[in-house]
């Protein structure tokens, strides 16, 4: 008995190992991919392999950022880009919500603009950046809006349906309380659509990062955005390549906050 | 005077494509402190009348009255358990056995402290901060029986609260029920479709045919049995007499459709 339970503590024991051997080479091929990836972009530069004027380089885009740094034009242009981007994506999570609970309160309400809303959402929303400039005027609230816009509908049409799907026979337990609908709402159609909700912030981050940056492009007075279309202007594509790569690692960030929030928040289902 | 009685009770159910009459002229009466149970076919009606007894649904005919009055809408003195526990899987235990007193707004820290008594009586000591998915399907009916017990019903409607248990769990459920309601002097109207189940609890047993639901006979069990805890119930002669009798009946029931 000891003897075979000795086995299995072996046998445990290889098998962890094993799993953590796999987990090295992952990580190993992932680092190894980022390193030949920049390294191999150098080389392509310097020895003129590619157009260094096109597709700068490392080395060059480095040089740039520790200068952008330093003049502190970098990080008053990405706190520009990101407060409006979080704003956005905050206003897009919670007026679609809202929205949501307005149709999930008034069913009627939700028949008459369903087709609306199928319209809305088939719209490329990037394309009401001009209206929004003209009615918000080129500044700060036309960008927000273009954030938000562009996963409000999307957001308000997922949320409801969660809302719609909420199993009936918790509403049944709340009702034989004698629960009032705001009571039914608060109790069991909020909470059971929680995991969609925190699901739709994911897809709201990436959404709002192309909302902010096309705004931005329209806009044309500051943040990431204006970054990348003025170096397209003067042709400085380090600039350009530069603010993406600034962009690519605040939305991972963010993309990664969202996931920490949703494994705090729903970890008891 | 009766405590409850169901008056010509009719009801239909309407969709797009067709009028299903669930309920047909069902009329019958419970005693205060009686267990009753509804038997028959899956499909006739039962849960149907459940909700109309509840108030949760009005029925297209007839009407429903308890303790005199009229039932109009959801009532207090009902309590209703469904065929599984329900417990919201984001609140803990304590959180849902006090589920009802919150809505209810009676949620006194006395109200509070009895329903956590309750809770350990019926053997769910320490379980206060778990979250369902961490209970056995057992341990989670009986969480959501004292959920329902907390706001101090008269008349506790049961749904099949066994029905999705294995057979030993359900046994011993049935056993810790019937006592806890007797001790309690509570009413109740259990639901099921299994025929030992209805003879071990209950004190009367309404057969119902379906398609559409009528009452077609009522079985009284006889006093040997209904002093009986259920388990003990089961292994009385006259048991297997009832059961074989009932039995014969909804054969005939079958048969004649
Ligand atoms: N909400 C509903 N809409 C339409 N038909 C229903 C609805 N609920 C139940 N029914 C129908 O009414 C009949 C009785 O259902 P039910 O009361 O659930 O029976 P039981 O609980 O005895 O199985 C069934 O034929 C069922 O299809
Ligand atoms: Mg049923």
């Amino acid at each position: 008995m000891k003897q075979t339970n000795n086995q299995i503590q072996v046998l445990h024991e290889q098998y962890v190992i094993r799993l953590k051997q796999e987990k090295r080479w992952v990580r190993f091929f992932q680092l190894l991919i980022f390193v030949a990836f920049f390294s191999l972009w150098e080389i392509a530069s310097r020895n003129h392999w590619i157009d260094p004027l096109l597709f700068s380089s490392p080395s060059t885009i480095w040089k740039l950022f520790v200068q952008k740094i330093a003049d502190g034009s970098l990080v008053s242009h990405t706190g520009i880009t990101l407060g409006e981007t979080i704003i956005g994506f905050m206003l897009a999570t919670f007026a679609g919500t809202f929205f949501a609970a307005l149709l999930w309160w008034f069913p009627r309400l939700s028949k008459i603009v369903d087709p609306y809303l199928v319209i809305l959402n088939a719209m490329p929303k990037v394309a009401l950046g001009p209206i929004f400039i003209v009615a918000l005027g080129p500044g700060f609230t036309s960008i927000i809006a273009m954030g938000t816009i562009i996963s409000l509908i999307i957001t308000t049409i997922v949320v409801y349906t969660s809302f719609k799907e909420v199993d009936p026979n918790y509403i049944k337990v709340l009702k034989t309380f004698g629960a009032s609908r705001f009571q039914c709402f608060k109790e069991a159609v909020l909470p059971s659509s929680f995991p969609t909700i925190i699901s739709t912030l994911k897809v709201n981050v990436g959404l709002s990062w192309v909302g902010v940056v096309v705004g931005e492009f329209l806009v044309s007075k500051q943040g990431l955005g204006y970054m990348i279309i003025y170096g397209f202007q003067v042709f400085n594509f380090t600039l350009v390549l530069l603010s993406l790569l600034v962009i690519a690692f605040l939305a991972t960030i963010m993309y990664q906050i969202v996931g920490w929030i949703e494994r705090k928040l729903i970890k008891n289902r | 005077m009766n405590f409850l009685v169901v008056d010509h009770v009719s009801h239909t159910y309407f969709t797009e494509k067709a009028a299903v009459t669930a309920l047909e002229n069902v009329s019958l009466e419970i005693e205060k402190g009686e267990f009753v149970s509804f038997l028959g076919p899956s499909g006739c009606g039962k849960t149907t009348l459940l909700s109309i007894i509840a108030a949760l649904i009005q029925p297209t005919k007839g009407s429903v009255i308890l303790e005199g009055e009229k039932v109009h809408s959801i009532h207090p003195s009902v309590g209703y358990m469904l065929q599984q526990d329900y417990l919201f899987p984001w609140k803990t235990i304590e959180e849902n056995i006090l589920l009802g007193l919150t809505i209810m707004g009676m949620n006194s820290n006395e109200a509070k402290q009895r329903a956590l008594d309750l809770l350990s009586r019926i053997g769910l000591k320490g379980v206060e901060t778990y979250y369902p998915n961490q209970l056995s399907g057992g341990m989670r009916q009986r969480a959501a029986l004292v959920r329902t017990l907390a706001t101090d019903p008269k008349i506790l409607l049961l749904d099949e609260p066994f029905s999705a248990l294995d057979y030993q769990t359900k046994l011993k459920l049935e056993e810790l029920v019937w006592k806890t309601l007797k001790e309690y002097k509570k009413t109740a109207l259990l639901v099921t479709h299994d025929i030992g189940e209805a003879i071990a609890m209950s004190d009367r047993i309404f057969l119902f045919s379906a398609k559409p639901g009528r009452l077609v006979r009522t079985f009284i069990v006889p006093k040997e049995l209904r002093n009986l805890s259920p388990f003990h119930s089961r292994n009385h002669t006259t048991f297997s007499e009832l059961f074989q009798f009932i039995w014969k009946e909804l054969d005939s029931l079958e048969a004649n459709e």
